[in-house]
């Protein structure tokens, strides 16, 4: 005699019941995948839509006609300087940036699985700040050679990290984070010291640095940012099966037949360059890359590659933050204050929830 | 129904931390669709030997081979296709459910995209069927039991189909109905498909009961190897646990049963010659 059971698979109002176990399998998986797929699909329409809002909005509200106008090359009478040269720069540095920061903390938070892990937790992003504000005050430097050395500050602050908390026999992922938050800590020492000594001309440009902004973003700034994310992004994704392997422990991964030293060293470079060079335009926008992981993860659900929702989110929160932080108040804020506001409380929550849980 | 049959052998394995030994030239074979249990005192290295063999230690010397050859030399997807471990607390992503994380045991046989075949369905329907999950395969992990949810590892586990699969201390933390209900599931598997298994237990008792075949390790050293009948004596139990007892036969397997005497309770007398046989009524 064959058993057979019934399967119930109650979602919302819906009950669905079936007698074969593998429908029920089916089903429950598509469910979820449809899910992912929705969530997917309103966040590209969400960031497309803040992009057409950050080119149409400013001083004058340019209709979408001349906005395409505009992007098709075609001479329109203001339009071309306010849409061209001021708000297109400002729109793809915001969308880019945003993208890079909310991957490349996804990558960290779930390959270290803790969420207080990403770049500018861990203190990679205020390495790419103090070169920078070094090479602006001390060296005076042209933007392009800060760009580049905060770069490689951001991978040798990485670097230094991890080998600073590399243990004897075990890597521990709550010494990363101290080690990052005292590296973090230095790094914000010497960035105040070089702001005391600096000259006046030369601040707002550091200051930059410290709080993360959209302003001023040139168009000839851009192409290191977007041709890296062209390159990167890719990667990431086919990395993406391999990633959620990692998050079962690193015994599991490699018994699954995952080549975990391989895979997390590309993965962390990825993340790690990402960070670093959207840093390198934008400044450390705060708490993008530490809030779009998990708000990815709690939309879409579990369980599946989050990498390029979690991308959408971080590239939603810059754009909506810089949306409210020019045209909320009278005054302008930059973008990174306002998502800052909406970080920090994040971050009390979190760190209760883990210390209540133990973890920390 | 003839079983795929496999040669592992270990080859005069030497692993560590350090300038700290923990395996010290081990040599073994497991035995082919049979299930082995390693068993010794704590920190003896019976898990590190497992680590060894299930490529997640690299040795320092000395080599393991699949069917004659060098596991580090089979690509990691081609052996992890015959060659499974469950380790002995893998961690679970928050809110995934049962049959997401079943599914991930299927990695090794999909392609870059990991798109689920046919087979993959049927492969993680099969995995919760023998360890009766199939109810909770749209539920979130978080919501289970200890006992459910190293139900659903085991399937995990399964989904990968390996001829081996190593375990690493699979009933701990669970209450002893618990530890025989996966003992016995994982038996089912052994008589079914004839996977070779191989794992460390902390029991004795249940070790010796469920396993064909027992490996014995005190400090690093493999001591004795062998049927459970022939291995498990009183001598063995005091070198490799420090430990006096005696031995009976366990009235319903009839495998050896250590009984431990300790400092207080003994009654007087030892049953009969230390080894000798309890009779069952």
């Amino acid at each position: 005699m064959i058993m057979m059971n019934t399967f119930t698979l109650t979602k919302s109002t819906k009950t669905t019941k079936t007698t074969d176990p593998i429908a029920f399998i089916r089903l429950g998986r598509i469910l979820r995948r449809r899910r992912w797929v929705l969530v997917t699909g309103i966040l590209s329409f969400l960031t497309l839509a803040l992009c057409a809002a950050m080119l149409m909005l400013g001083n004058t509200i340019y209709p979408v006609r001349d906005v395409i106008a505009v992007l098709a090359g075609e001479d329109v009478k203001g339009a071309s300087f306010a849409v061209g040269t001021i708000r297109l720069p400002r729109m793809l540095a915001g969308l880019f940036a945003g993208f890079a920061f909310g991957i490349s903390g996804y990558i960290f938070q779930t390959m270290l699985r803790n969420p207080l892990a990403n770049p500018n937790v861990i203190g990679i992003t205020s390495g790419s700040s103090a070169a920078a504000v070094f090479c602006i005050i001390v060296l005076q430097s042209s933007k392009t050679v800060t760009s580049v050395v905060s770069v490689i500050a951001g991978l040798l602050t990485s670097l230094l990290i991890y080998i600073l908390s590399r243990g004897h026999a075990s890597f521990s992922i709550g010494r990363l984070i101290l080690v990052g938050i005292g590296i973090q800590a230095m790094c914000n020492s010497m960035i105040t010291y070089l702001m005391l000594i600096g000259e006046e001309h030369s601040l707002p440009a550091a200051v930059r640095w410290l709080t993360g902004s959209l302003n001023g973003v040139r168009m000839d700034e851009l192409p290191s940012l977007i041709i890296s994310c062209l390159i990167l992004v890719p990667i990431i994704c086919l990395l993406g099966r391999q990633l959620m392997m990692l998050e079962l422990g690193e015994q599991a991964a490699r018994s699954l037949g995952v080549r975990t030293d391989a895979v997390r060293v590309m993965l962390i470079v990825s993340a790690v360059i990402l960070a670093a060079i959207a840093t390198a335009i934008t400044g450390p926008i705060a708490s993008v890359a530490f809030l779009a992981g998990p708000i990815a993860v709690r939309l879409t659900g579990a369980g599946s590659a989050n990498s390029i929702p979690a991308g959408l989110v971080g590239a939603v929160l810059v754009l909506a933050g810089d949306l409210v932080g020019q045209f909320a108040w009278t005054t302008k804020f930059p973008v990174g204050i306002i998502t800052g506001i909406i970080g920090a409380p994040y971050l009390l929550f979190l760190l209760i929830k883990l210390n209540r849980r133990g973890d920390f | 129904m003839s079983f795929r049959k496999h040669v592992f052998q270990a080859r005069d394995l030497v692993a560590g931390y350090d300038d700290r030994i923990i395996l010290d030239h081990i040599s073994l074979e497991i035995p082919s669709n049979q299930i082995s249990v390693i068993i010794g005192a704590n920190a003896c290295g019976k898990s590190t030997l497992l680590k060894t063999l299930a490529r997640i230690i690299k040795p320092k010397s000395g080599e393991i081979l699949l069917d004659g050859q060098p596991i580090h030399k089979i690509p990691s997807k081609q052996l992890a296709r015959v060659v499974g471990l469950l380790p002995q607390s893998p961690i679970v992503p928050e809110g995934i459910t049962v049959a997401d994380l079943v599914g991930r045991g299927r990695y090794p046989h999909q392609s870059m995209f990991g798109t689920w075949s046919r087979k993959d369905y049927e492969a993680v329907a099969e995995a919760m069927e023998i360890m009766r999950i199939t109810d909770l395969a749209n539920r979130p992990i978080d919501e289970l039991s200890g006992g459910q949810r190293q139900r659903v590892w085991i399937a995990m586990a399964l989904a990968q189909q390996t001829d081996i699969l190593f375990l690493d201390e699979p009933t701990t933390y669970l209450d002893i109905t618990y530890q025989i209900e996966i003992l016995d599931m994982l038996t089912d598997l052994n008589r079914r498909y004839g996977t070779t298994i191989v794992m460390v237990l902390h029991d004795i008792n249940l070790s010796a009961r469920y396993a064909d075949y027992l490996f014995a390790v005190r400090q690093g050293k493999l001591v004795a190897e062998g049927k459970p009948s022939e291995v498990i004596t009183s001598e063995l139990i005091k070198d490799v646990f420090g430990l006096d007892c005696t031995i009976i036969q366990d009235p319903i397997s009839n495998s050896p049963s250590v009984v431990p005497i300790g400092r207080h309770h003994a009654s007087g007398s030892i049953p009969a010659a230390i080894g000798g046989k309890v009779h069952v009524r």
